[in-house]
């Protein structure tokens, strides 16, 4: 059995921070991350970030990564790095956490605090032939091209146009890729306006009020029918058909959130989070007193504000078990976020979290 | 290999260069890298064929999320192929249905 003060589940934004900041003060801290790399959604980011200098504004995405991982590094032993190994359970009656590393070998992790730091996984939205090869998440496509410089495909229809179906239509042109066009079903771009003049200047139209009608092809995506909709995204005709080999959606992520229900923290529904989320106090604390949340897992958001909550969890987990940490650094932590979730764009955000703040816990 | 040679911001690294088999058919790819991207990379879209209403399936979520990329690796079949690293002379073959496990 694996043992150790706290388990981070997850080694992307939230999870690395979170192992850095509870390592600094002391506590031997294990991460469990099931992909092959750690770095989560951050290592297939090539634009520069935005916020303060606090969250590496102007800093490509897949860099801050790295400036994560030195700072892992630097935390010598105190944090151990498991990587290919999933967490597959926890069992509330005593606490046990059970993982498996690749597909074939099982085994148990005693942690006395544990921070998920989990993320999220990409919505799909029904149309005929969605399960079509050739139909991809946004990450997979990212995974494919700025990971393993793996070629996705040759003409791509982008469906959203948030700021993941703005930013990988982008990403798509630097690795060579046409775009065929980007669709949204809202009437407006959801995304960041700077993010869709880049692709619209590089002559990639954006139908407004447009979605997917159907894949077509029979083993492969072959092409796509769009069409445009009201406002209940009902089709109303104006159909077009797009020739493309890959259809990708960013049409959102849900909240990773499987170790909260089973280890039976609150959990709440809340559309402004993207989902079902852990109710949590001002450290980032679920219900449960031996577990903390981060990231998207907590509710979706940047990757910006994922540093940070991991940064607060992990300072908050280590100070459960006695080690030293500077409590001030909290308040630090919070004007940080109230920064990165100030104004319009942090409205939706904010209207989320106050809906899942708790004032403090019963002990 | 359908590799990007150029790119404005990146730099890949890759491991050394193995063989592997895709249902009996010889290909190469990346020790370490998963084995679904290495498929990708050579032109292999169909991952799987689904048990009952017998749909291809491929790469989809690319996390280990999904289970649209479960194919039989080495014998062993729900393999989630996104997340496991390709090795030198691995056996990789479509998997049809639900697989099954030689005891």
């Amino acid at each position: 059995m694996m043992s150790t003060d706290v388990l981070v589940v997850g080694g992307g934004a939230a999870g690395l921070s979170a192992a850095a900041e509870a390592a600094s003060c002391g506590a031997r801290v294990t991460v469990l991350e099931s992909d092959l790399q750690l770095g989560g959604q951050l290592i297939k980011q090539t634009h520069k970030f935005f916020g303060s200098k606090d969250e590496y504004a102007g800093t490509r995405g897949y860099k801050i990564a790295d400036i994560l991982l030195d700072e892992i590094r630097s935390a010598g032993d105190r944090v151990e790095v498991h990587t290919n190994v999933t967490v597959t359970g926890y069992y509330p009656e005593d606490g046990t956490i059970t993982a498996m590393r690749g597909e074939e070998e099982y085994f148990r992790v005693s942690a006395k605090k544990v921070i998920v730091a989990t993320g999220a996984q990409e919505r799909l939205i029904p149309f005929p032939n969605n399960d079509l090869p050739g139909v991809y998440g946004a990450g997979a496509v990212q995974t494919l091209m700025n990971v393993y410089g793996v070629v996705p495909g040759k003409r791509v229809l982008m469906v959203g146009a948030g700021n993941i179906g703005l930013i990988v239509s982008y990403q798509l042109m630097q690795a060579g890729v046409q775009v065929a066009a980007v669709v949204e079903a809202m009437p407006k771009v959801g995304g960041y306006w700077v993010h869709a003049a880049k692709i619209r200047r590089l002559g990639v139209p954006i139908y407004l009020r447009y979605s997917i009608k159907e894949a077509l092809g029979s083993q492969v995506v072959e092409g796509a029918i769009i069409q445009e909709v009201d406002d209940r995204c009902s089709g109303i005709g104006n159909e077009k058909e797009i020739d493309c080999d890959i259809i990708c959606m960013a049409v959102g992520l849900s909240p990773t959130v499987e170790l909260c229900w089973q280890a039976g923290c609150q959990m709440k529904y809340v559309p402004h989070l993207c989902g079902y989320v852990p109710l949590r106090d001002r450290t980032m604390r679920t219900s449960h007193k031996d577990i903390w949340v981060a990231g998207d897992a907590s509710g979706i958001e940047e990757a910006s504000a994922a540093m940070v909550e991991g940064r607060i969890a992990g300072l908050s987990a280590a100070m459960s078990l006695g080690f030293k940490g500077d409590p001030g650094k909290l308040d630090e932590y919070w004007s940080r976020l109230g920064h990165l979730r100030a104004g319009e764009v942090g409205e939706k955000i904010r209207a989320g979290i106050s809906q899942v703040m708790v004032d403090g816990w019963e002990e | 290999m359908h590799l990007i040679d150029q790119h404005p911001i990146l730099n890949y690294r890759h491991g050394r260069r193995v063989k592997f088999t895709f249902d009996g058919k010889e290909m190469e790819g990346y020790e370490g890298e998963p084995i679904a991207v290495a498929l990708h990379a050579n032109g292999v879209r169909v991952y799987r064929i689904t048990p009952e209403m017998k749909r291809p399936r491929g790469f989809f979520c690319a996390i280990g999320k999904c289970s649209s990329c479960f194919m039989v690796v080495n014998g062993v079949p729900n393999v989630r192929t996104c997340v496991t690293p390709l090795e030198e002379g691995m056996d990789v073959r479509t998997q049809v249905g639900k697989g099954k496990v030689s005891i």
